[in-house]
């Protein structure tokens, strides 16, 4: 795909201890009230994203934080903010990309997402996130072969060591 | 447009059309029908490759899908527009060609596929006269073509000057003057000089009042003297001319913003239309259509212009296109992320 990789030895993270999420509601709730989307829920979607060019997770790589996701059910919308390994990195639109399309595929259709690079760490900042948050361009993207095949090696359930 | 208190306009949901598999990007009214006896008509595209031509019954106002325009384009099918005459729909794909398509014995059939663009085409739009036929795409460029007898179309000019892809191309409704916004911020205005050249005559930029972001479409008032424009920046913009001057002057007289209505849109407004009763219907990312009117304070500087209704949830996803139906029916058609087309009723 690429000869030369853009960040030759990034920096990996431990990963975060999965919390078992609360599965036993408080007495008072309803049980068949379904609970609503928050913030773990939302990162349990996106941290075994593959980077593009390293056989890391987002989380490990520390694109993706919890603490970068801002969500809010009863208003149906999600907020992620990334933060690419280096400032040039030309794979930031494959990894907002890839954030987009696992969150459309995981999540009601009643969510609004946004999906942003965080201030300051990318050298086209605007241009990138313009584009991510194009519907037109992403529906154009998702039509060609060699993208979806980029985001789907990316997503591939096989990666969750 | 007067507009009374006590009178608030409604709009009422009057059938909701399934039948494509992806989201419907856009819908366009055959402008022939409607009046005289003739069942109203439009078209939609969508996601799902497919054109679906749906017919009003005269009798129980019901709406069905008469025909699938299939096995033509191979990806997207994003926008399509009637001949003036209605005789013939053209559409535009990301497949990057153009189709012309014509009712020939009893069905329609793809008379035309228009070659050209480097990669996927946004929009279409045909002339007053239904000679000219323009096209606009992500290479950046807005492409005319005439339409030649034998269903042949030859294009005649490549307009280069947008630096990034082009949304939508309109032309005036009564001139032949070609209107463009882009990705880049900007609508440019294209004329034709006396040599059969189309130029670019005039850019409406950040600097001159115009969008900060991608300007996603445009309409004209019924008289051609008023343009709305809409935006990511979640504003829509009113403009205007001096139409004596462009019918005397060479067909081209400069445009200059009237107002800005800001505050109205929370995300992005992808489509913005214009009744020929005065109302400006806009649909967005926010599952919402809302319509802007004039006030009744009797100032005709657009500055009135205020926000009459908004239907919260007029589909369950994002609203891709608003259309009104010709002729007095006051009908509005709106396309959706959620596959659906909803026809509303206007009332007040």
């Amino acid at each position: 795909m690429v000869s030369e990789l853009i960040n030759a030895n990034p920096v990996v993270y431990e990963k975060k201890e999965r919390r078992v999420r609360n599965s036993v509601p408080p007495a008072d709730v309803n049980e068949y009230s379904s609970e609503p989307i928050d913030q773990l829920e939302i990162f349990d979607h996106l941290r075994d994203i593959k980077d593009p060019e390293h056989p890391y997770s987002l989380e490990e790589l520390k694109v993706i934080t919890e603490d970068a996701i801002e969500v809010d059910d009863s208003n149906s919308y999600v907020r992620v903010t990334f933060t690419p390994t280096v400032e040039h990195c030309s794979m930031a639109t494959i990894i907002g990309l890839c954030l987009r399309v696992k969150l459309m595929r995981s999540l009601p259709p009643r969510f609004k997402i946004d999906i942003r690079i965080a201030p300051g760490s990318h050298a086209t900042e605007d241009a990138v996130n313009k584009q991510l948050n194009d519907k037109e361009r992403v529906a154009a993207a998702l039509e060609n072969p060699n993208l979806v095949e980029m985001v789907d090696e990316c997503l591939a359930p096989s990666f969750s060591c | 447009m007067e507009f009374h208190d006590g009178a608030e306009p409604k709009l009422w949901e009057l059938q909701t059309l399934e039948g494509h598999n992806d989201r419907v990007w856009s819908v366009s009214w055959n402008p022939v029908t409607g009046s005289s006896g003739v069942p109203l008509v439009f078209a939609s595209c969508s996601g799902d490759k497919t054109v679906r031509v749906w017919e009003q019954d005269g009798a129980t106002l019901s709406w069905t899908c008469k025909e699938v325009l299939e096995e033509t384009h191979t990806r997207t099918v994003r926008s399509c527009a009637w001949s003036p005459c209605g005789k013939m729909l053209a559409t535009a794909s990301f497949d990057a060609t153009s189709a012309v398509w014509k009712y020939v014995g009893g069905d329609y059939e793809c008379v035309a596929t228009l070659e050209g663009h480097e990669n996927e085409v946004k929009s279409v739009s045909w002339n007053a006269s239904g000679s000219l036929l323009a096209t606009c795409g992500r290479d950046k460029s807005v492409w005319i073509w005439e339409s030649l007898p034998g269903n042949e179309f030859e294009c005649v000019s490549v307009l280069q000057g947008h630096k990034q892809d082009v949304k939508m191309v309109r032309w005036h409704p009564n001139m032949d003057v070609l209107f463009s916004c882009s990705y880049d911020n900007t609508v440019k205005i294209w004329a034709e000089d006396g040599d059969d050249d189309w130029h670019c005559v005039q850019t409406l930029t950040e600097d001159n009042n115009g969008h900060s972001s991608t300007v996603w479409a445009l309409a004209f008032n019924a008289e051609g003297d008023k343009m709305v424009t809409c935006s990511d920046d979640l504003t829509i913009k009113i403009w205007e001319t001096d139409v004596k001057q462009m019918l005397s002057g060479g067909g081209y007289a400069p445009w200059n913003h009237v107002c800005t209505l800001s505050g109205y849109h929370d995300r992005t407004i992808f489509s913005v239309h214009w009744s020929s009763d005065g109302f400006i219907a806009t649909g967005a990312a926010d599952d919402a259509i809302r319509l802007f009117a004039e006030g009744s304070n009797g100032l005709d500087d657009g500055a009135s212009l205020k926000m009459v209704m908004r239907k919260d949830k007029a589909h369950e996803m994002d609203v891709n296109s608003v259309q009104w139906s010709p002729g007095e029916s006051r009908i509005l058609a709106s396309a959706s992320d959620d596959g659906t087309i909803k026809l509303w009723k206007l009332e007040n």
